[in-house]
């Protein structure tokens, strides 16, 4: 996986760099992602000559190659020597250290070995500090493992060549149930869910009350119905895996160990309505579970659950690529995502239409995240009924949630809809918890008083991440990183996003310097609804929802700074008199 | 088709947005992004109306029969008022010394909107000037991200001369061509996408200040009076 600098430095390397990656990735617009992806992975980065040649190649301009990689986060335009490390940076990250590595590689890369770079989440929260280097996870970057990364490095010994146990990704799963115990599928689910007939299983799926696990919570039977009713003969589903909320990480341990349960349950879709392609879109920091995937799919096909005729049934034809993000968390709005999946920059669509009228290349496509068609396996197996006899009267079933933060248990711990955020508290381990942030970045900052309060999507967001915050964290400096985030992955597109989440940003950054007067908190608070209400898309719309909830409840960590937080006459005077003595030209 | 808005009654043809219908019966409703001869996309916000409680772009949401639509509220009023400060402190617009003063829809919404200073901090950003075509100088310190160059450029003039780079505070818009400059795209003066931006970026070359500033189209009357100066 290591960078091959200078490999392709003539001209004639590239086109066939370029050649081949549109050999594998295809010669469509919508390959473009894929081609860029697999002509980085050869070179090392994207200078200028790769994008004038992959431009040539697929017909299309300069800038609009360029204008797709400038996009991404994972597109570099300079090589990055020998090693492309990630450091993760959400909250989560911080608290936990992240710091001390960010101080100790930086310092062994800078002599151009290689590139320290950070990202806000990787999917290893349970497990952090956490990076990516050329790819591979290294979870638990502290101690003795921090020390072995520097000494490799040291030596420029390749990632590949790295000891596997500093890539070894721990499940973590603490509770299991229903969606956890699912056995290995191989047909059993989808045969169950054809004997019963697509309107009949259709049925059963309104009957269950499956919701999108992704957060949003739409109801998944109507979604399916309304693809399949649709007059057209070519339809599309579409596994959203590109779980980016800071602080998730069950898709990690769903793709990883219970892929069979998505692959199926994308078939079970793919007949349900009428649907001959599927594609998984992997986020770029899951990268590294490609090849275990790909071998799955890989044997799925040779069982005759994917491909032509599967199960022996005339005609029901399905099959699944994988697409693979990179870096753009807004690609986790369905409409961005099929922007990218298209081959174009993650930017969300104008609703409606929506996906299920017009999605991947205008067709009907049905877009659920990999929580979502994993259950759909439950309810064609067990029926409607079975599935919604847990949770509550609105959110059926039991969720997966990625657990981290303050606990001595962190993990995926998957509960009954309904569950109160206490009992997850209790059962992770959490001692003196000032503050939970419900739902990742995007979500809700619940204060105590609120934690006997069910988790569902009526109640407190089910969307997945849990980050737990006990007494000693600064509620200023949790929400800062949160801003940053959103003024770093708003797409630009609409006015309010763009520069409203700057604007929050650098107002926050004032409260945790101590700064803040009552004009900054009043305007944070009009900010946060106006970002709320004219924004383009659910980024912009939910980006100042957990600063006001900070607000709202944490009033106390948003002190009105006296006037000597920002006049300090002793040290101003004492600066212009070292400026002086400097040579200076002060007074 | 008919629907009410600010408790007027408007005519609407079957497939017209809240936008087109209100222009078409000549009730203005700000806006920056759109243009009549380009599919609307809704980025800059301003023209959102409110209906039921929600905010919708109106030069995106199509009308239904019957349909209430509030626009001239104290609310709305307030929200375009910050929107148009967050598009000049995010750019570089020195309108006294801008040869667009006067012709430019931002300026004018500011006028209208009673816009009497930044409220938000200046972002102060580094914008290149491209002055490599030999007709026109792109000064993007007063660019708006409206993406109406693009689109006209993709769309009227089948040239696809400027793309959309980068991502949020990045994002910026751009010549299409291998080094970034307008002179080696196939971009004309007479192009559409040369006389659709609605504030100051395109300016000619060996032209400039032929009318008088005081004299011009927004110096005159407001812009719901006014017009478009794109249109």
């Amino acid at each position: 996986m290591t960078a091959a600098q200078g490999k392709a430095a003539d001209g004639k390397t590239i086109q066939t760099v370029v050649r081949t990656a549109m050999r594998r990735c295809g010669t469509g617009r919508d390959a473009l992602l894929a081609v860029l992806i697999h002509v980085q992975r050869h070179m090392g980065h994207l200078p200028d000559e790769a994008i004038a040649a992959v431009a040539t190649a697929m017909r299309l301009t300069h800038g609009e190659v360029a204008g797709v990689v400038s996009f991404y986060a994972f597109f570099h335009q300079e090589p990055f020597g020998l090693y492309d490390c990630r450091l993760a940076d959400n909250i989560i990250e911080r608290h936990a250290g992240n710091a001390a590595v960010q101080e100790r590689l930086g310092t062994l890369l800078k002599g151009g070995l290689g590139t320290l770079s950070t990202t806000s989440c990787i999917g290893l929260s349970d497990q952090a500090p956490g990076a990516l280097i050329d790819g591979a996870p290294i979870p638990s970057l502290k101690d003795d493992r921090l020390e072995q990364v520097v000494h490799l490095m040291e030596k420029e010994i390749p990632v590949a060549r790295w000891p596997g146990s500093l890539s070894r990704v721990k499940p973590n799963v603490r509770r299991a149930d229903r969606i956890l115990q699912q056995q290995a599928w191989q047909g059993e689910a989808l045969r169950q869910a054809m004997t019963q007939g697509a309107a009949a299983f259709l049925e059963e799926l309104e009957l269950s009350g499956l919701r999108g696990m992704g957060g949003a919570g739409f109801p998944t039977a109507r979604k399916w119905h309304s693809v399949r009713e649709a007059a057209v003969t070519e339809r599309v589903v579409v596994c959203n895996a590109d779980e980016g909320e800071p602080g998730t990480f069950k898709d990690r341990v769903l793709l990883q160990r219970h892929a069979a349960a998505l692959f199926e349950g994308m078939t079970i879709c793919g007949w349900c309505v009428g649907a001959r392609h599927g594609f998984v879109y992997l986020r770029g920091e899951y990268r590294y579970l490609l090849p275990i995937l790909q071998r799955k799919l890989a044997a799925r096909r040779r069982a005759g659950l994917l491909g032509q005729g599967i199960l022996g049934v005339q005609g029901f034809d399905f099959d699944i690529q994988i697409r693979l993000g990179a870096g753009a968390y807004v690609c986790g709005e369905e409409s961005a995502l099929l922007e990218s999946l298209e081959g174009k920059r993650g930017v969300p669509r104008p609703r409606p239409p929506y996906p299920v009228e017009a999605g991947f290349q205008a067709l009907p496509t049905v877009v659920n995240n990999v929580e979502t068609l994993s259950a759909a396996c439950l309810v064609a197996v067990h029926g409607g009924a079975w599935y919604a006899a847990v949770g509550t009267a609105a959110s059926r079933g039991t969720k997966l949630f990625s657990v981290s933060g303050d606990c001595s248990r962190p993990g995926v711990y998957e509960l009954p809809m309904g569950t109160p955020l206490q009992e997850l508290l209790q059962l992770a381990g959490a001692h003196r918890t000032q503050a939970v942030q419900m739902g990742g970045a995007s979500g809700a900052l619940v204060a105590p008083h609120d934690f006997g309060e069910p988790i569902a999507f009526e109640a407190l967001p089910p969307g997945g991440s849990v980050m737990i915050f006990d007494q000693s964290r600064s509620i200023s400096g949790i929400v800062h990183n949160f801003a940053c985030f959103f003024a770093h992955e708003s797409c630009g597109f609409c006015t309010p996003c763009r520069v409203g989440t700057r604007l929050q940003r650098d107002l926050v950054h004032k409260f945790t310097l101590g700064h803040g007067d009552a004009a900054d908190l009043s305007e944070l608070k009009e900010l946060g609804l106006l970002m709320g209400r004219a924004s383009h898309c659910g980024l912009g719309q939910s980006a100042g929802r957990a600063v006001g909830d900070a607000l709202q409840y944490f009033p106390e960590h948003f002190p009105i700074a006296s006037p000597d937080a920002f006049v300090q006459l002793e040290t101003a005077l004492e600066q212009a008199r070292a400026l002086r003595q400097a040579g200076g030209h002060t007074p | 088709m008919r629907f009410v808005i600010d408790g007027m009654t408007i005519e609407a043809q079957a497939g017209d947005t809240i936008l087109t219908a209100c222009r078409r019966a000549g009730y203005y409703i700000p806006h920056l992004c759109f243009h009549g001869d380009l599919p609307a996309q809704g980025n800059c916000r301003l023209c959102l109306v409110e209906s039921k409680g929600r905010l919708l772009p109106s030069c995106l949401t199509k009308v239904t029969d019957g349909m209430e639509v509030a626009s001239a509220t104290e609310q709305l009023h307030t929200l375009r008022l910050r929107l148009t400060q967050m598009l000049f402190v995010e750019g570089n617009h020195i309108c006294p010394s801008c040869e667009a003063s006067g012709n430019c829809m931002l300026q004018a919404l500011g006028y209208r909107l009673g816009l009497l200073d930044n409220h938000y901090p200046q972002f102060f950003p580094r914008r290149p000037l491209d002055a490599s075509h030999p007709q026109m100088i792109l000064d993007f310190n007063r660019c708006i991200q409206c993406q109406l160059c693009v689109r006209a450029s993709d769309q009227l003039d089948q040239k696809h001369a400027f793309v959309v780079a980068g991502r949020g505070g990045e994002a910026h818009i751009t010549a299409s061509s291998s080094n970034g400059q307008l002179g080696s795209t196939s971009f004309a003066a007479t192009d559409h996408a040369a006389g659709i931006c609605p504030v100051g970026v395109f300016l000619g070359k060996g032209v400039g200040y032929v009318t008088p500033i005081g004299e011009r189209r927004y110096d005159r009357a407001d812009i719901a009076q006014a017009g478009d100066r794109n249109a």
